[in-house]
């Protein structure tokens, strides 16, 4: 082992013919075989415990009426998998519906975020006028609002305009955060402000300069906006739970609690409810990491 | 449009930036009023007037007339109040240490490029990606009488615990929840505060002789000292406002007698429905925000202090 650990630049490495698998660092040095063995060691053990209780879930929800999903030893596999539960939780609450309704408030918040975002933080950041730093001020104080503590006015206020207990009611506080419209003011802030005089120079418009050449510049942080107003939307609890009190209108999140509260002792069929609420989410993740990262660096250096 | 004009303005800006305008002189403000709208009415409003209301004896039905401090004074003689300023406490001090620690140890797993490791990080964050329902539901399931966790004890000789059935034991349950579901936010936060770290320290240190541990504590620490003063603050601020994890593994009333309660969960419980104590629950929303903001303010003077 002392032979091969040394920390001898990895250049010199095709001299010594290899007698152990060689792993590099980004660095092109050496790792040891036996940190190397103990890395994978701690990141398999913590991939059970992240990953785990999704696939569990997963699979109590495969499992059928006969078979006993409480044994002990427990039986990770379904011995005989169905999708029955999936047919019987549509049966017991309109599950297809309340997706449709999480659809439906994720897609108008990413729509209106971008585009109120977009907008206001190209004011913010490019246009002058009187009143502009006391528009950004505007922002920084509302994003430093926690919304825990104003949901009852939240609530009132849509009693107010009639709005309580629908899906408009359900989008309309958060449809244009303030930590977006910030994130895309910084944004546009980082573009080079010569193209923009170019475009004015050659008789661009306002809107033009915003639609042509800033917006298609920023589309990375757009994309980081669209991303997380779909994935506030769809996984809201708090908000949704207070504004909604007809069960026809409810989200999936909220028609999951009811069942969860209703129906709390079959577990497969919460499971299966879970599944089809966790599905989506996974998938886009899954096609769309690296604006899932992007954010959350974006967005702790703001918030 | 009007017609276009080219406002320079000479010397009031540097660098060689001509100020540009070619606009209507409202035409700011028409990119601006969507933003400035929703947040004015669905955010400061509702701000000022929880300030307002918490002043009042307003219910869902009824205006409301103008109490003075009697909200304030009544919470004093709140038992649940209390036991919610407790649990939020609690949560803060259970919560904050494990996500301030355990994603920057995570972090350090991740970091090297061994093969596989962007699936490995990935996998990491998933749970950051699910609904709290999701998550709640997944681990009240596990955490059951009868559920994963107690058929494993129980087939390792142990026997079942109680997770979801002693009150203590439900909060800690809903704390692990919070932070199952942190820990791949705050590791991707502190992989991009490692990636800052100049490696010659690293090796200077291994030269001198420094074990892992040590080199952990006398390098990496200091290195992304201000990153864990962020995650201090983020996750404190979001712990003492915790809601949905207490809500689903307690149950809406915080178990039988309410006794795990958070703050949060009272001022729903206190403020909605057709009942709801719009004032009252005001009075309970200002302590959060008051302790929200004091909280801020700690973590960030301890950050000063330290640094002096």
């Amino acid at each position: 082992m002392s032979a091969v650990d040394t920390s001898r630049p990895a250049e010199k490495a095709p001299a010594a013919p290899a007698r152990e698998p060689r792993v590099t660092d980004e660095h092109g040095r050496r790792v040891r075989v036996w940190e190397l063995a103990l890395r994978y060691l701690l990141l398999l053990g913590v991939l059970a415990l992240t990953i785990g209780p999704f696939l569990w879930q997963l699979s109590t929800s495969l499992k059928g009426p006969t078979e006993d999903i409480f044994s002990s030893p427990p039986r990770f596999l379904p011995s005989d998998p169905t999708l029955d539960n999936y047919e019987r939780v549509a049966e017991t609450i309109p599950v297809w519906d309340y997706a449709l309704n999480s659809l439906k408030v994720a897609a108008a918040n990413v729509v209106t975020n971008c585009v109120g975002a977009a907008l206001a933080g190209y004011a913010l950041a490019r246009l002058r006028y009187r009143g502009r730093r006391v528009a950004t001020l505007v922002f920084i104080l509302a994003m430093l609002v926690p919304v825990e503590g104003i949901i009852i006015a939240q609530f009132t206020t849509m009693r107010e305009l009639g709005l309580n207990n629908t899906l408009v009611g359900v989008v309309l506080p958060g449809c244009v955060s303030a930590l977006n419209v910030l994130l895309m003011r910084n944004a546009f802030l980082h573009l080079p402000y010569e193209i923009e005089e170019a475009a004015f120079v050659d008789g661009a418009n306002v809107w033009q300069r915003f639609y042509r050449i800033a917006l298609p510049a920023v589309k990375g942080t757009l994309a980081v906006v669209a991303i997380f107003a779909f994935m506030g939307a769809w996984d809201d609890f708090l908000w949704p739970l207070i504004v909604l009190s007809d069960p026809s209108k409810f989200t999936l999140t909220i028609g999951l609690n009811y069942l969860h509260g209703t129906f709390a002792n079959d577990e497969r069929l919460v499971a299966a409810g879970t599944v089809i609420a966790v599905a989506p989410l996974i998938v886009l993740f899954a096609c769309l990491q690296r604006y899932f990262f992007r954010g959350v660096g974006e967005g702790a250096v703001k918030g | 449009m009007a017609s276009p004009t080219l406002t320079g303005t000479p010397g009031t800006r540097k660098s060689g930036t001509r100020r540009v305008r070619r606009q209507l002189p409202a035409s700011p403000w028409l990119f601006a009023a969507p933003g400035l709208l929703i947040t004015g009415a669905f955010i400061l409003y509702p701000f000022v007037s929880t300030l307002v209301n918490s002043f009042t004896d307003r219910r869902t039905l009824v205006p409301g007339e103008f109490v003075g401090l009697a909200n304030f004074r009544e919470l004093l003689h709140d038992d649940m109040f209390w036991t919610g300023l407790r649990n939020s406490t609690l949560y803060v001090l259970g919560v904050v240490p494990a996500l301030v620690l355990l994603p920057l140890l995570l972090a350090l797993l991740v970091q090297k490029h061994i093969p596989g490791i962007t699936f490995f990080r990935s996998a990491f964050y998933t749970p950051v990606v699910a609904s709290i329902v999701v998550v709640g539901l997944i681990w009240v399931w596990l955490l059951d009488e009868r559920g994963l966790v107690n058929s494993l004890l129980e087939t390792l000789g142990a026997s079942p615990v109680g997770f979801l059935s002693d009150q203590w034991l439900i909060l800690l349950s809903a704390m692990g929840v919070t932070v199952w579901k942190g820990l791949g936010y705050y590791m991707i936060i502190y992989l991009a505060a490692l990636a800052n770290v100049p490696r010659e320290l690293h090796e200077a240190a291994a030269v001198d002789g420094a074990g892992a541990v040590r080199r952990f504590l006398s390098v990496t620490v200091p290195a992304v000292r201000s990153t864990m003063v962020l995650v201090a603050a983020l996750s404190s601020v979001a712990a003492f406002k915790v809601f949905s994890e207490v809500y689903l593994m307690a149950g809406p009333n915080g178990g039988p007698a309410g006794e795990d309660t958070t703050l949060v969960m009272l001022v729903q419980r206190t403020g909605t429905g057709l009942t709801g104590r719009v004032g009252y629950a005001s009075a309970i929303s200002v302590v959060v925000f008051v302790v929200t903001v004091a909280l801020m303010l700690l973590v960030l003077r301890a950050d000063r202090k330290e640094e002096s």
